[in-house]
């Protein structure tokens, strides 16, 4: 019995010292960090952006830290947070603090800005280029030969050709890739809704997984090698075709697309309450300058200084693009297409 | 002539046990074919993916398995697993043993009630329990205001991981200890505080050591839930790299970033966290049978 009872008192005690030894290790390293934010006046700046450029902001993060130390002798360490565009948004309005939102349209920084306040209503104006330091489009990813000759969108309505794109309503990514199918149509069609409607139901009548975001379409097409074509950002076509085997796809650009924008923006009340709005600006004003551009280009996004777009002209073919202006804005395009009961819940039947 | 009745006797009962033995048992080919689908599942369900864990994990080189595991966010990871364990789980072990000493030593109105909502975390959903918090704490709930301004953080940050860790952990220690007390019921106890042992002395010296295996039993399933919770975990945790993902986040990170060695890499280390706890699941289930 004795023992016994050494046995649980020994075991508790060693539970003890372990939580407290590693608590103590925690707090101390904590006390670390605030002595050498006072030394150094470190600051940090939390980036929440959304899934295709994590290795955009990766190489950027690293430029502007070395610029900043140069510049102003503080260090910054920059945090970054990826995921749907969507989720993100939703995360910054339950309180994930971000000093600057880099998501993927300009709707999911306009409902922050409505529900909580967060940023002022005319956010986009802050910024040069509606706040939109660096432009994609929507292209098509097809398997290597393509071997059903998808040429344009209406290659996509065929009956023996199987889509991947991820849920318009939940992925910013999607959106672009619908509203992009949905102007080709209205070109196509002369603007006639029924049309356009019949087209679109046979579009996605061929998507074979519906995927809730951009990344988990792209590995969808791309690891578990299910489908003909993926519609998909120029820049993560690009990135899969670098990082998964030039050998294996190839990127078809449509005769149209869209100009998707994707806008970045300083979070007012975040950076005024832990006082970085100085360093947020910078940041974001940086991806403005020449060797931001350029490392945007790098990564596959159109750079919006044409010097640097004309050197990397080959990567992005001329094409016929419509903005997100001719749906009269993302509130209305939000409106029509993609609240429930929108032309999206319309043409989609799941199979 | 009573010897050859009694041997006559004994060789009856011999054959009665061996045809009730037979009647007792399959054909061998039943028995060897129910032996076989059950350990051809086993093999396709938990043996064979195991095994894809760490040869994908290997693919790329010893190399990058190593510098996956060893990269600061991946060692963020581990670290911020560890620390929320180490939190959750001695909280969990001190809330388990109260509720189920209070449980099943006493008896009290709103008992039922209250076995019930120990038991609430298995019936929720880790999503439903990850947003509850949001709901609470998030800058929309019914703190936030008050949270933003005194510049608190609990979602997105370290303490809301741990409150969504306890949560979903929470039920383990009780409904471990629950049933094993019951059945021990409240004798030995009664005749301690009758000898004149304080209600701290009766449980120290007499209910702890009855219930410890099932303690540790307790303990280490809620360990392993700890270490791999993904989903309430996702909701709170904001997804800040090397600030705020745990393990799992962090393999799905990699793996939607194309780095699959890396994540399996990371993945093969959770699979041998939890091999080694359920080694020593094994040792504890030994060592309290045969004491």
């Amino acid at each position: 019995m004795k023992k016994k009872r050494n046995f649980v008192l020994q075991s508790l005690a060693l539970i003890s010292v372990l939580s407290l030894s590693l608590t103590g290790c925690s707090s101390a390293n904590s006390d670390e960090k605030a002595s050498d934010q006072e030394a150094k006046k470190s600051v940090e700046l939390l980036n929440v952006s959304y899934d295709p450029t994590r290795e955009l902001y990766d190489e950027f993060n690293k430029d502007f830290i070395k610029k900043w130390k140069d510049e102003t002798g503080q260090d910054v360490t920059i945090n970054q947070s990826h995921g749907g565009s969507g989720k993100q948004g939703r995360a910054v309005i339950d309180g994930l603090e971000a000093d600057v939102v880099t998501l993927a349209l300009a709707y999911d920084i306009d409902e922050i800005a409505q529900t909580r306040e967060l940023l002022n209503k005319d956010w986009q104006t802050e910024f040069d280029h509606n706040s939109t330091p660096y432009t994609s489009t929507i292209v098509f990813l097809v398997r290597k030969g393509n071997p059903k000759n998808i040429q344009d969108w209406d290659d996509l309505t065929k009956d023996d050709v199987s889509v991947i794109t991820p849920n318009p309503k939940t992925s910013g990514g999607a959106r672009w890739n619908y509203l992009a199918a949905w102007a080709y149509a209205g070109k196509l069609y002369n603007n006639d809704e029924t049309k356009i409607k019949e087209f679109m139901k046979s579009l996605y009548s061929n998507v074979e997984v519906l995927d809730s975001g951009a990344r988990g379409a792209t590995t969808t097409f791309v690891e578990r090698k299910i489908g003909d074509v993926l519609i998909a950002w120029e820049n993560e076509a690009y990135l899969s075709l670098n990082e998964l085997g030039k050998d294996e796809f190839e990127i078809i650009t449509p005769s149209l697309s869209i100009l998707a924008e994707p806008p970045v923006a300083v979070v007012d009340k975040i950076v005024d309450k832990k006082g970085t709005r100085e360093v947020a600006e910078a940041y974001l004003q940086h991806l403005y300058s020449e060797i931001g551009q350029e490392i945007a280009a790098k990564n596959y996004y159109r750079p919006r200084n044409e010097t640097i777009l004309a050197k990397y002209k080959e990567q992005f073919p001329q094409l016929e693009l419509v903005s997100i202006d001719d749906f009269d804005g993302w509130a209305q395009a939000q409106a029509t297409h993609f609240k429930d009961g929108g032309t999206f819940d319309e043409i989609y039947l799941p199979q | 002539m009573e010897q050859s009745t009694a041997i006559q006797q004994a060789s009856n009962v011999k054959n009665k046990a061996a045809t009730k033995s037979a009647a007792l048992q399959e054909p061998r080919i039943i028995r060897y074919t129910l032996t076989f689908i059950a350990l051809a599942f086993l093999a396709f369900f938990i043996v064979l993916p195991l095994v894809t864990i760490f040869i994908t994990a290997f693919q790329k080189g010893v190399d990058v398995y190593f510098a996956a595991i060893t990269h600061p966010d991946a060692l963020a990871a581990i670290k911020l697993t560890l620390i929320v364990v180490v939190i959750a789980v001695p909280l969990n072990a001190i809330f388990g043993v109260m509720a189920a000493w209070s449980l099943t030593k006493f008896n009290f109105k709103g008992k039922n009630l209250l076995l019930t909502i120990v038991d609430l975390p298995f019936a929720v959903s880790p999503v439903i329990a990850g947003l509850v918090f949001i709901l609470l704490f998030g800058s929309q709930g019914l703190f936030g205001d008050w949270l933003f301004a005194n510049d608190i953080k609990i979602v997105f940050a370290l303490p809301g991981i741990v409150l969504a860790t306890i949560f979903v952990t929470l039920p383990f220690v009780a409904r471990e200890l629950i049933p094993l007390m019951q059945t021990q019921g409240t004798s030995e106890e009664e005749a301690s505080i009758s000898l004149g042992a304080s209600g701290f002395k009766t449980f120290w010296y007499v209910t702890l050591p009855n219930i410890k295996w099932g303690l540790f039993y307790g303990l280490i399933l809620c360990n392993a839930r700890a270490i791999g919770e993904f989903g309430a975990v996702s909701v709170v945790s904001g997804h800040i790299r090397g600030m705020t993902n745990t393990m799992p986040l962090h393999i799905e990170i990699l793996y939607n970033e194309y780095q699959f060695s890396a994540a399996f890499a990371v993945a093969s280390l959770m699979s041998v966290m939890a091999i080694f706890t359920l080694v020593v699941k094994d040792i504890i289930a030994w060592k309290s049978k045969s004491s």
